[in-house]
């Protein structure tokens, strides 16, 4: 930085600003776990200082696991995030590659298309998008979510990967032709290889998207043991006046942890996913 | 080993014509340059020939199958690109062996090929190395290895060094004619380095928008250039322009520059006479103007003056940049010529090897061979 | 040979077609583009269809023209949704912005621990925002709230706040965890916005004699305008077509006041099974996000 700080310098412009921002943005996070691992009973007695844990207990997360279909939720959410992911990044690497490299007819106005698939959100489409789930009847399945989730994905996988493929030199994928690939060979053996980090990217992208997906899920899974954890949570588990606060915040810590942890793990990638449309282009 | 024809082959972007009529054979173990500025249609038409690009019009061949249906890993060429496009996940020996793994050759034969070539290009102890972590220079040779162990019919290069410094461009020019010779196998090679045309090639091909100027030897392209462009794109330094006007004065040819007049030779005449009345521009390389104190004796009659401007020392020879009248010419010079700035010398023109365009249209040459 | 060439004819016109780029590409965007298609495209123009009929669930209807928009100029719960959604999308915009500019120049200091803290205040932007929520439900609740703990220990207030059960204290609260969740985005968004600017600027300018407010005025802010403004209109699209926030902590309630056009849709088209009607509320979001997209459009190609 230019010029030298003093530490109260530092103290005011730095850590002062910093502890309220990491106050104000963990806060509700400290706040569900608390709540999670706290006797229900405990809740309501008054004369204890809320903001901190007087006795420690799991009854809320065996309850969760006892008394509710989160288990089913977990496989759920799981299974559709993962094969919801796997076949958007597919279908994005292909179009990707194709809007990258490739010149054909239309690849201009079918670029711009798929950026602006990216802008269109589900609460435009979700009530004809209902109806359409239910004439392919696809209510209460798996591939209700696991197809309809990709429109959401695929254009900002594909415009991340357009992007990366776009900084690979077009002469290491000549050269592989050269030496006897396809084109097809040539992206497999050398390209995919070499977008590693920007498939790990769109990768995580996708995956946090479909864990988090809400209003879809919420409308095309209906059935209790269908639901995700989200729709679960929020559903089942808030029920008129009797409200299982400890259960909640357990499933909300419970849905969040796989994210969190994800995350943790390849925050590098996820920056660099996020602010690739933005600031790279 | 294979022999390249181009017949008739146009390259159109959108509008623009990155080739245009192009017709040009390569025969079989030639080492054949494309050579012209950036821009005028060379490495274009060098990716035609790879497969890389699709010709708008024409038909290429290789050896006798026309290809142009051919995706390039089905004509048997090899490709070595300016950046060297080393594949960067793999280490050397992967890239050398990927093209031969692609092809399903056996392993022996594989690693055989992959030493051999190693050996030829001294890189042997690279073989374990990734991309990343070799010099300019020996990506260069790892990226000439991988093309050798294919053994193909033709090899492409496609400006291979030019992202090397002055001292291994020398070297590694030394060392591809070397391999030229020892693979007795047929090239095509790219560049925008006239020098690389005329120590490397067997033949140079000198294209300027999207056009081929001519085709020809070195020496033939250097002694005989058949229009402005390649007289000026060929040779270093530059060769010599002077607007003048060609006139006959008691049937001999004479050229007239205003602030001189010469002869032209009998010899040469013959082919410049229909420019005679005419404006033309006459070209004179900067070696063939002598000081004319140590000018061979025959030379010694054209003689002009002229006044220095710049001296350049170079050690093995002087280079001059003076004024005649109001042209600017540059002339190479023996190393015990004497002058100083500003002051006047007689120079000697060897005729010999002047030459004479046209100046409209400029490009349309007059026959001087 | 001939024969030969004949039965591998079928083979090599596929593979010609794979080697071929104008084939291929569009052999490629097939699989994508179907998806988008199906899912995307073709439920958009149902829509439009469905909100010309006075169809129910489970009951295609008549075509009524543009009665379901009319009908709902004159109801005033849409005004209200109208106004909410503006405000929800338009007001916590700047807050955002601010904020999020604020978190990205403390981030963007060298300190230790910096990338767990950095992965940190990413949170409330990556989790779920249903379960995060909920998170907040709890703290808006009339009974369980901490804020209203903590402010009736200071003495500061006799009786729990009911957050979410005053219209005007309903709209600020889901507005504040709105904001509170965007704060990540902007924040990163605008980090990498600042690392992209050399630090010999800032080097140069201090040279030159620029203070550190002189510095973010005429070297910080002109660098990150362009990242914020895609930013925020980003950020305006999402939050204009939210749904899930709204519809866990107040759906839509205390009586209407808190709807947005998503949520409202939603009680309309799915709750009331009235589709049609819900369908026309949906697509009034269309021109304005239309505008939003093709004003980020415009500036994204502007070179």
């Amino acid at each position: 930085m230019v010029g030298s700080e003093t530490l109260g310098k530092r103290v005011l412009g730095i850590y002062l600003p910093l502890a309220f921002f990491i106050f104000f943005l963990l806060f509700p996070f400290y706040w569900m776990s608390l709540v999670s691992f706290k006797p229900t009973n405990d809740l309501f007695e008054l004369k204890y200082n809320p903001f901190w844990l007087q006795t420690f207990t799991l009854e809320n997360y065996l309850y969760l696991f006892q008394n509710t279909d989160f288990s089913e939720w977990l496989k759920n959410t799981l299974i559709i995030s993962v094969v919801s992911t796997v076949l958007s990044l597919g279908c994005s690497i292909l179009i990707g590659y194709a809007l990258a490299r490739l010149r054909f007819p239309g690849s201009n106005f079918l670029g711009v298309g798929i950026f602006l698939a990216y802008l269109v959100p589900p609460t435009l489409l979700f009530i004809p998008l209902s109806q359409v789930i239910a004439k392919l009847n696809l209510y209460n399945t798996y591939w209700a979510l696991i197809l309809t989730y990709p429109t959401q994905l695929i254009p900002f996988a594909s415009w991340l990967l357009m992007g990366y493929f776009r900084t690979i030199p077009k002469e290491i994928e000549e050269c592989a032709m050269a030496d006897g690939c396809t084109r097809m060979q040539a992206l497999v053996k050398i390209i995919l290889p070499l977008s590693l980090p920007g498939m790990i990217s769109a990768g995580i992208f996708c995956f946090t998207l479909c864990w988090n997906e809400f209003l879809y899920a919420l409308i095309f899974m209906s059935s209790g043991p269908m639901k995700t954890i989200p729709v679960g949570t929020v559903s089942d588990l808030i029920k008129a006046d009797t409200l299982f606060w400890g259960a909640l915040m357990a499933s909300a810590v419970l849905g969040s942890f796989p994210i969190a942890f994800l995350y943790s793990f390849f925050v590098k990638y996820y920056v660099e996913g996020l602010t690739a449309g933005a600031v790279k282009r | 080993m294979a022999k390249v024809v181009l017949e008739n082959i146009s390259k159109m972007f959108g509008k623009v014509a990155a080739v245009k009529n192009c017709d040009l054979t390569v025969e079989d173990k030639e080492f054949v340059i494309l050579v012209g500025p950036s821009g005028c249609g060379k490495s274009t038409a060098l990716r035609m020939v790879a497969g890389l690009e699709e010709p708008t019009t024409g038909t290429i061949y290789i050896g006798d199958r026309a290809v142009n249906d051919l995706p390039p890993k089905d004509r048997d060429i090899a490709m070595v690109f300016q950046e060297y496009a080393l594949y960067p996940h793999m280490s050397v020996y992967k890239n050398m062996a990927f093209a031969l793994k692609l092809r399903k050759f056996p392993k022996e034969e594989i690693d055989q090929r992959v030493r051999e070539a190693s050996d030829i290009l001294g890189i042997q102890d690279l073989l374990d190395r990734k991309p990343k972590q070799l010099s300019g220079g020996q990506r260069q040779r790892v990226a000439v290895g991988r093309a050798i162990v294919r053994k193909p019919a033709v090899f492409l290069f496609d400006e291979p060094l030019s992202n090397l410094d002055a001292k291994l461009r020398v070297q590694m020019r030394a060392e591809l004619s070397k391999l030229h010779d020892r693979l007795q196998t047929t090239i095509i090679y790219v560049t925008h380095d006239q020098v690389e045309a005329m120590t490397m090639g067997t033949k140079i091909v000198v294209m300027k928008d999207a056009l081929i100027q001519q085709i020809g030897t070195p020496l033939g392209v250097y002694n005989f250039p058949v229009n402005l462009f390649v007289a000026g794109f060929i040779g270093s330094p530059v060769m010599n322009f002077i607007p003048c006007r060609v006139l006959s004065k008691d049937g001999r040819l004479m050229i007239d520059a205003e602030a001189f007049q010469l002869p032209i030779p009998e010899k040469k005449a013959p082919y410049y006479q229909a420019l005679a009345g005419s404006e033309a521009f006459f070209g004179i390389r900067p070696n063939d103007i002598y000081d004319r104190l140590f000018a061979p004796e025959h030379l010694k009659e054209n003689a002009i003056r002229a006044v220095v401007d710049v001296i350049e020392p170079l050690g093995s020879e002087i280079h001059l940049n003076v004024t005649a009248g109001k042209h600017n010419l540059v002339a190479m010079v023996d190393t015990q010529t004497n002058v100083r700035m500003h002051q006047e010398i007689e120079l000697a023109i060897d005729l010999n090897k002047m030459h004479l365009f046209e100046k409209n249209p400029p490009n349309l040459r007059i026959a001087a061979e | 040979m001939g024969s030969e060439t004949v039965k591998s004819r079928g083979g090599r016109s596929l593979r010609r077609l794979l080697d071929r780029e104008s084939s291929l590409g569009i052999i490629l965007m097939l699989p994508g583009a179907l998806l988008l298609i199906i899912f995307m495209a073709y439920p958009f123009f149902l829509g439009i269809w469905l909100s010309l009929t006075d169809s129910v669930i489970g009951e295609m209807g008549d075509f009524i023209g543009f009665r379901n928009y009319t009908d709902l100029l004159g109801d005033s719960i849409f005004h209200q949704t109208a106004r909410n959604t503006l405000i929800y999308a338009l007001v916590t915009v700047p807050f955002k912005a601010m904020l999020g500019l604020g978190l990205a120049m403390v981030l963007s200091n060298r300190m230790r621990f910096s990338n767990p803290i950095r992965a940190a205040v990413m949170m409330p932007w990556i989790v779920p925002t249903a379960l995060s929520t909920l998170g907040w439900f709890m703290i808006l609740d009339p009974v369980f709230s901490p804020i209203s703990w903590l402010l009736r220990s200071l003495g500061v207030i006799k009786q729990n706040i009911n957050f979410l059960g005053d219209p005007i204290l309903a709209i600020s609260s889901v507005c504040l965890v709105n904001i509170w969740r965007g704060i990540p985005f902007f924040g990163i968004t605008i980090l990498a916005g600042l690392q992209a600017v050399p630090q010999e600027l800032h080097e140069a300018a201090a040279i030159d004699g620029a203070n550190a407010w002189h510095r973010f005025i005429h070297i910080t802010i002109p660098t990150i305008r362009g990242v914020v403004l895609i930013a925020a209109l980003l950020s305006i699209i999402w939050t204009f077509a939210d749904f899930q926030l709204i519809y866990i902590l107040t759906k839509g309630g205390p009586a209407n006041t808190t709807h947005i056009f998503g949520t409202y849709a939603y009680q309309i088209g799915l709750s009331a099974t009235d589709i049609g009607q819900g369908a026309a509320i949906a697509l009034y979001m269309f021109p304005i996000l239309a505008v939003f997209a093709i004003l980020l459009l415009m500036y994204l190609r502007r070179d």
